[in-house]
This record gives structure tokens, sequence and C-alpha cells, in this order.
């Protein structure tokens, strides 16, 4: 029987279709459900107040990330510390209260394996090839990186999931990014993601499911494509997807929530079958040259607005579209840039490496290859390194980058969501500067005031020693 | 959620024309971690003026809003439905709701209920002494003195109001097809099913 080829998308698309609906809409399977502090307390108060049950727990994990300052949590006899803001401690002692009561895997906050949601996921293997992922958060397009149709949803549909285990959903359009050639030295998956949206915009990928396609991505490391897909919704589409492939199942194998044994094995199986098939048409594609690609950074208040390290604060006045225009105008009096400066003259305060774009491991290394044996600038005022998780944590201790870092002058953190936004006690002060390793350059996202550039953990420690945004590969 | 079929009491007669969210309930409410409580902020600009009419004695506890025209436009926040709720009102009379509102009050069980302005006065009036009765399963509103108001309501969407169905409800009336699609895949694709339960 030869059937219609199909795209990654639409195999998982289909796979999950508990039942189509005359109006065009699916009612489609959850597969792993992410739960964190912030979006979820009005889901599980209204589940009290229906007298609802969760349908399956065990689908759900719970972990505490946004709120969570990343200062110790304990003191030196080991008791927990209080949290000072009175709002987020009730947040999460919200969360603490509700995943037990609904008989849902909680993470605590001083466990070992406590991460930003998406960092834990993959890392404990609950995120999985082929699998539906849902959680409260806009990035949860990141697990797309393993070969998962995952994306962000509101309260409400929090609430739904949690009750039914399903989401009532429309069918995405299909958008192919393909990238040929190889990507040059020194630049990394976050460049590529950056150039990317850059490329297609920020609204470039609205009502589409992005599939990243082409042989940088199959070179690319697990923690590179979740970089990529984590950055799916700066460019408008609500997911990213790399097809799984050896290198995730090699990932995979051992998590400690991934499948076991005959399990194993049943797994592998159907995850070798999920790639597009030779022929299937997507609804847009682009492509791009990798070797084109170079150190990227922002320069503005989109994530659209990137330029080359090597390159110029753009004039408005080059824009052709009058909002874009605009936009730019009102961008560069928000970060305090004059057109046509150069990016490498850019002066940063503030250094923040972590978020659930950048907060791995090969995230750290990358950016303690760099510092290792430096210093950061006078300048820099504050510069912290927030790992992704305590897993993350400890296996960067072990290699003793932490120790790199503090001799550079940065802070070692605990893990959690951190200077990515501005809702815990890591901001940056309003008018200051930051390179940033993290997903959103908007306007007061790291604070009131605070402006952001977004870059590579490895351009992120360059930016560190030179005291300004700099050009990684010249540090030598 | 609750079946509705009728509401009865008393009702503010606000009368307002484009009561907005932030007017329902201001931004810096929404950092709660519960639907409930939030009736304390509702109105909260109306409520700090002299004589308003959420703090009027005859109303207090009225489950019943008189607004004009274009109620709830501006945000998409839900709290402005969970704050109305949570100061006790169960349906607002308008002679128009914007389009997001009315959709977050559907979800919560809020009858938005749709008259001629000429009527709403007639109400407004009669609010000012005596109670309201609004029949959803009949689509009238009523008054003890004669007044039978008709209005229109979404057949689908008084279907789940009357049967108390929530989205999630539903969802959940139809759960045979996610029972049957979970027995499926228990079959075909064990794995899926174990979640957290692997690392017992
Ligand atoms: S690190 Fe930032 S982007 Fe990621 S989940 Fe936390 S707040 Fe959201």
């Amino acid at each position: 029987m030869a059937s219609q080829p199909r795209t990654l998308y639409e195999k998982i698309w289909e796979a999950h279709v508990v039942e189509t609906r005359d109006d065009g809409t699916s009612l489609i399977y959850v597969d792993r459900h992410l739960v964190h502090e912030v979006t979820s307390p009005q889901a599980f108060e209204a589940l009290r107040l229906t007298g609802r049950k969760v349908r399956r727990p065990e689908l759900t994990l719970a972990v505490p990330d946004h709120n969570l300052p990343t200062t110790a949590r304990v003191d030196a006899s080991g008791r927990r510390l209080p949290i000072a803001d009175a709002e987020s401690a009730s947040q999460l002692a919200a969360l603490e209260r509700n995943a037990p009561e609904f008989g849902i895997r909680y993470i605590d906050a001083n466990a070992r394996e406590q991460g930003i949601v998406h960092v834990v996921g993959p890392e404990q293997g609950f995120s999985l090839p082929g699998t539906t992922i849902v959680c409260g958060d806009s990035h949860t397009a990141c697990h797309g990186g393993m070969g998962a149709l995952a994306f962000g949803i509101g309260t409400s549909e929090v609430e739904h999931v949690l009750a039914t285990q399903t989401l009532l959903l429309k069918r995405a359009k299909t958008m192919e990014v393909r990238v040929n050639g190889e990507l040059g030295p020194g630049v990394t998956a976050k460049d590529l993601i950056l150039h990317i949206i850059g490329t297609i915009g920020a609204a470039g990928g609205n009502g589409h499911v992005i599939e990243y396609r082409g042989p940088v991505f199959e070179a690319m490391s697990v923690e590179q494509r979740l970089t990529v897909c984590n950055m799916s919704i700066e460019g408008g589409a609500r997911a990213g997807l790399i097809a799984p492939d050896e290198v995730t199942f090699a990932y995979l194998k051992g998590r400690p929530l991934a499948p076991k044994g005959a399990d194993w094995d049943a797994a592998l199986a159907w995850w070798r079958t999920l790639r597009t098939d030779e022929g299937a048409q997507f609804d847009k594609s682009v492509v791009i040259d990798a070797s084109q690609v170079e150190p990227t950074v922002t320069w503005g208040t989109s994530p659209e607005d990137v330029v080359a390290i090597g390159g110029r604060v753009p004039d408005p006045a080059s824009f052709a579209d009058p909002a874009k225009r605009q936009a730019a105008q009102k961008s560069l009096d928000y970060m305090g840039l004059t057109p046509g400066m150069a990016m490498q003259d850019i002066a940063v305060e503030n250094v923040f490496i972590g978020s659930c774009t950048n907060s791995r491991i090969e995230d750290l290394r990358a950016a303690a290859t760099v510092l290792k044996g430096r210093t950061k600038a006078p300048n820099v005022r504050w510069a912290i390194v927030v790992p992704g998780s305590g897993l993350v944590k400890r296996q960067a201790e072990e290699e003793g980058l932490d120790a790199i870092f503090r001799n550079a002058g940065f802070e070692w953190r605990e893990p959690g969501c951190s200077a990515c936004l501005g809702m815990n006690p890591d901001k940056v002060p309003p008018g200051e500067r930051c390179a940033s390793t993290s997903n959103r350059n908007f306007v007061g996202r790291q604070g009131p005031g605070a402006r952001t550039h977004l870059l590579s953990p490895a351009m992120a420690a360059a930016a560190a020693v030179a005291g300004r945004l700099a050009d990684v590969r010249e540090l030598g | 959620m609750q079946p509705v079929s009728a509401i009865e009491g008393r009702a503010y007669p606000l009368g307002a024309s484009n009561v907005d969210t932030d007017v329902i309930i201001p931004a810096r409410w929404l950092k709660t971690i519960t639907r409930e409580g939030l009736g304390r902020g509702a109105f909260e600009t109306i409520r700090s003026a002299q004589g308003n009419v959420f703090d009027d004695p005859r109303f207090a506890g009225a489950p019943i809003l008189i607004a004009g025209d274009n109620f709830g436009c501006g945000s998409s926040r839900e709290h402005a439905a969970w704050a109305l709720l949570d100061m006790g009102i169960k349906a607002v009379i308008a002679p128009s709701f914007s389009d997001i509102f009315s959709g977050n009050a559907f979800k919560n069980g809020i009858l938005a209920v749709e008259l001629p302005q000429d009527q709403i006065d007639r109400l407004l009036e009669v609010a000012a002494t005596d109670p309201v009765r609004i029949d959803l399963e009949t689509q009238t509103v009523t008054t003890p003195f004669q007044d039978r108001f008709a209005f229109t309501i979404d057949p689908f969407r008084k279907h789940c109001l009357l049967e108390g169905l929530d989205e999630v409800g539903l969802t959940l009336a139809g759960a045979e097809a996610i029972g049957a699609f979970e027995q499926g895949r228990a079959q075909t694709m064990p794995w899926l099913g174990k979640g957290t339960e692997i690392a017992a």
C-alpha cells in the first residue's frame, strides 16, 4: 500500500489524534506534561473547585524554576532558607502542595534534579521522540530537539490537560528551514537560530510548526538541537522539530525516565520511522547557507533584530517598511544605541549565562573554555552563571568549571530561570546592558529598563572578558 | 462547573459603557495563585469613590450586574471573569460584550445576556428597588412588574450552561474515546503510558 509521503510533524500529529471534529479541530492526546509554579496554580484550583482528578498523574512532572531565587537555598546546617518575596514564596508553596495532592511527581526545590523545566524534561528522559509534550510556558518548543511535538499552553489548557490528558487543537501548517553546508569555527547553534530568526522574522513562523533539516542539524548534539528548537517561538512558530536519530537515542539511553528493556527496543523501532518522507510537501520552505552564519548578536528589542558581531547598529532609515523603521527607532532609543555604531564598541555591565536556551553542560563548557585563565573586565559589574539543573551544576563542578567561572569573576548560582525574566531577584538594573544567553530581548524582560543583547555562551564569555560585545574568534 | 438555569436576585445597576478589564480587575491583582479572592480587587477604582453601587447595602451580594455597551473590553485576562464570580456575580446584562470577555465568561459559567438599550434602561430602573430574574431555559429576563424581555444565546453555549459543561467537562463527556485511545496505546506503545512511573 503506497501511502502519501508525510512530514515528521504529520506523523506525530496523526499518531495522537483521539478524534477529529466536524469543525476541523482534533482532540490530541498529550503524552508528557511539564508543570512549573507560575502558570499552574489556577489550573489546580479549578480541579479542586470542580472536584476533578488528574486523569494520568504519571504523565505530568512538576518542578519549580521561574520564581526560585538562585542564591543558596539551604543554610550551613542544611536548613531550608525562606524565600523573601511573599508572592513568589506562595506560588512555590502552592506547587509543593498541589503536586502531591493530585498525585503528580514533584521535584523539590532542593533536589539535585531540580532545574528549568525544559532542561529537566530531556535530562530525565521524560521528553521522548515522537511524543506530544506541553507545558504552561512558550519555550516548551525546546523539546522539539528530541524529535517531540512540543508547545506552550495557557492556564485553562493546563487544566484541560490535567483533567483529560488531551487538548483540542487545529492542525498547524508546516515550514521547513533547511540549512545547507557547515557552520564555521566559533559559530554555534545559538548563532544559527538567531540568524534564522533574523532571516524569517519574529512572525515568520506564525501558524506553522518548523522542521529544521539538513546536515548541520544532523551533526549537532542533542543539547545544540534543544537550543535551536527552544527559540522557534521567537520566530513565531509554536513548535520546532528536529528528526530524532542515533544521536538522540544515544543521549536518551539509560536516562531515569527513558524506556527500559523490551520497551526500549520497541520504542527504538518506532523512533527510527520518525522522519519526513522523501517527497513530503511543506507549506513553506526557507533555505539557509551555513557558511554565511557569523557569531550573531541582537541590537534591538525583538529577537529578529540580529546582526553579525562584525557588523554595525543599523540605521532605522535603512528599513523600507515604515512600521519597521519606527520600531527600529524605538528599539534604539530603548537600547541607548546610535545608528552606525560598531557592535563591538558596545560596552556591557552585566553578563548572564543561563536560561533554558543555554544552560546545559555543553554551554557551560563552551563558556568556560573561553574564560579559562582569564577574568572579566573591570567595567563588568555583574556576571553570573546559572546552571540549568542541579545535575548540570554537579557535572560542571566535577569538571572544575565552577572554579574557572569563579576565577574569572563570575558568580556560580543555584539552578533556575534567573535573569532570563524579571520575576525572581536576579534582575538587570534599569539602563544597564546585559550580554545574555537567554532567548528574549523584549523591553523590560530582564528587569524594568534593562537592555539585553542575546548571544551564545562562548560570545557571552568573550563579552565578559572584553567588557564589551566581542568576537570570540578574535580572542584566540 | 455548576449547571446554570435561572438566576434571580438584586442587580447592581452600574449602567456604564465600555467597562474594560482593567476596571473589572486592575493588573496589580494578577499575581495571585487562585481564582478566588479576586473579588477584593474587583472594580477597585469605582469602589474608591463615595456612593458607588458596589458598596451600596441595597445591592450587597447581588448575583446580577447591569451595564452599558461593550462590557469587558480590553485585555484577555480570565481574571476578569474570576473576579466577578468571586464577588458573587453570576450574570451580566448589557447591550453588548467584548468577544474575549464573553468567551471567558462562558468558560466560567457566567451568563452574558444581551438586551437592547431601552430594555436595559427599564431594568436599571427596576433594579434600584426590586429583584430581576433571568431564565436561561426560556431565554427571558423578567421583573416583578410584568416586564418580560427575550434574549438570544448561542444554542451550543446554552446547552453547555444548562448541563454545567465547561470545556473540560465537554471533553470528559466524550472520555470513552480517550480511554479507547489509551487502551490502544497500551498495546502498541506501552512505554508511553509509564511516564514518571519508570523510576519508581
Ligand atoms: S529560562 Fe526563561 S525562557 Fe526558559 S522557561 Fe525560564 S523564564 Fe522561560
